[in-house]
């Protein structure tokens, strides 16, 4: 693994400036959240997050044969509070499906923490990123979509947080 | 003197066929292409191909490739100029077909991947120069008014193709891609540099 060293990123760090901003504020924007805890500000739908997506997708124990972890938490806005017994909608470009077929989306639900953790088959590169998709869209609280892309096409699993606000 | 010439002539070309078929070789062997559908798939060659159009396109111009006539260069740059918007309609058609909400993000410039305003804004410079030049006799651009339009287009599509290209996590092998994107940069600045001296030289004559 460690032969590839000359990776999609550090071309890019010697591509140049105007590269590097774009992937940095790509990167970077993913992954600020909000730190403080008394006013914990809710997630937005990230741009193109709602791309491909089925409404109503079914709960399912695993999205076709897995081996590809997707999880995260829910937690409320302001207080943090965790969620349980959130639904939460996760589909992808995979080993088995491209991203608009049903047999590529399933959902879970969280647990008393607040965690759902949901497996699934290898997420393949589509559209020039590897990149998986959720969406909170249950009507108690505001509908968010999150489009979390992987560091590396190699990697097995993928993570998305979500801070709901009361709809 | 001539032997060296003619290996000189050949060694050119084998360079050129390597920098435009190792890449597209690599991608015909990426492992990703087991996942996609044949549209898909034709899109994803569509532009790899299009990049390797437009290393030659410079090449063509400047008359860098032996055995050409400035005459037969300039009628192949037309005629791959061409090849090369075709080339860009097939991509864009095929992944519309392939995920039309991706592809209506990146052309209203609205998409989470940052390589897409790049290759759009390339598009559109393809799409204005081969528009451009079919109309060149009609509208009676002189030679002097067209390179004024074209030139920097022609440096929108070169910049615009190599950053959009570079940026894809797809079914391109790094390097190749690397080095055929280095291509396509030196062979336009070698162009450039040489215009630029000519008219220098135009400049001093005159």
């Amino acid at each position: 693994m460690t032969m590839v060293v000359l990776n999609r990123r550090s071309l890019l760090a010697a591509g140049g400036s105007v590269l590097a901003t774009g992937v940095l504020t790509a990167g970077v924007s993913g992954l600020l959240l909000p730190a403080r805890a008394d006013g914990l500000a809710p997630t937005e739908t990230m741009s193109g997050g709602a791309n491909n997506y089925r409404k109503g997708a079914p709960v399912v124990e695993r999205i076709g044969k897995g081996g590809f972890w997707m999880s995260g938490t829910v937690r409320r806005a302001g207080d943090g509070a965790p969620l349980a017994g959130q639904r939460i909608q996760i589909w992808a470009h995979t080993t088995e499906g491209q991203e608009h077929e049903p047999q590529s989306h399933g959902a879970t639900l969280t647990d008393k923490d607040g965690a759902f953790r949901l497996e699934m088959p290898q997420i393949i590169p589509i559209f020039g990123q590897p990149h998986g998709h959720l969406a909170y869209d249950s009507g108690d609280f505001k509908t968010v979509f999150l489009r979390p892309v992987m560091r590396s096409a190699k990697e097995t699993s993928l993570e998305a947080h979500f801070v709901l606000q009361p709809a | 003197m001539k032997e060296w010439k003619s290996a000189k002539a050949t060694l050119i070309w084998v360079v050129l066929a390597t920098a435009i078929g190792v890449p597209i070789a690599f991608a015909a062997g990426n492992e990703q292409l087991a996942w996609r559908g044949p549209v898909y798939i034709l899109a994803g060659f569509a532009g790899i191909i299009a990049l390797g159009l437009v290393l030659v396109q410079p090449l063509l111009i400047g008359g860098y490739l032996p055995g050409l006539s400035a005459y037969r260069g300039r009628r192949a740059h037309h005629w791959i100029g061409g090849a090369l918007a075709l080339a860009v309609v097939i991509h864009v058609a095929g992944l519309w077909i392939t995920s039309p909400p991706d592809m209506i993000d990146a052309l209203t410039f609205a998409s989470p991947t940052p390589f897409s305003p790049f290759g759009v804004t390339a598009m559109w410079a393809i799409l204005a120069v081969a528009l451009l030049a079919l109309l060149r006799r009609r509208l009676g651009l002189r030679l002097r008014t067209w390179r004024l339009v074209h030139i920097p287009l022609a440096i929108v599509i070169v910049a615009g193709s190599v950053v959009h290209c570079l940026l894809i996590e797809g079914t391109m092998e790094t390097i190749s891609k690397a080095a055929l994107c280095a291509a396509v940069l030196a062979a336009t600045i070698k162009l450039m540099v040489d215009l630029w001296r000519k008219r220098t030289l135009r400049g001093e004559s005159s």
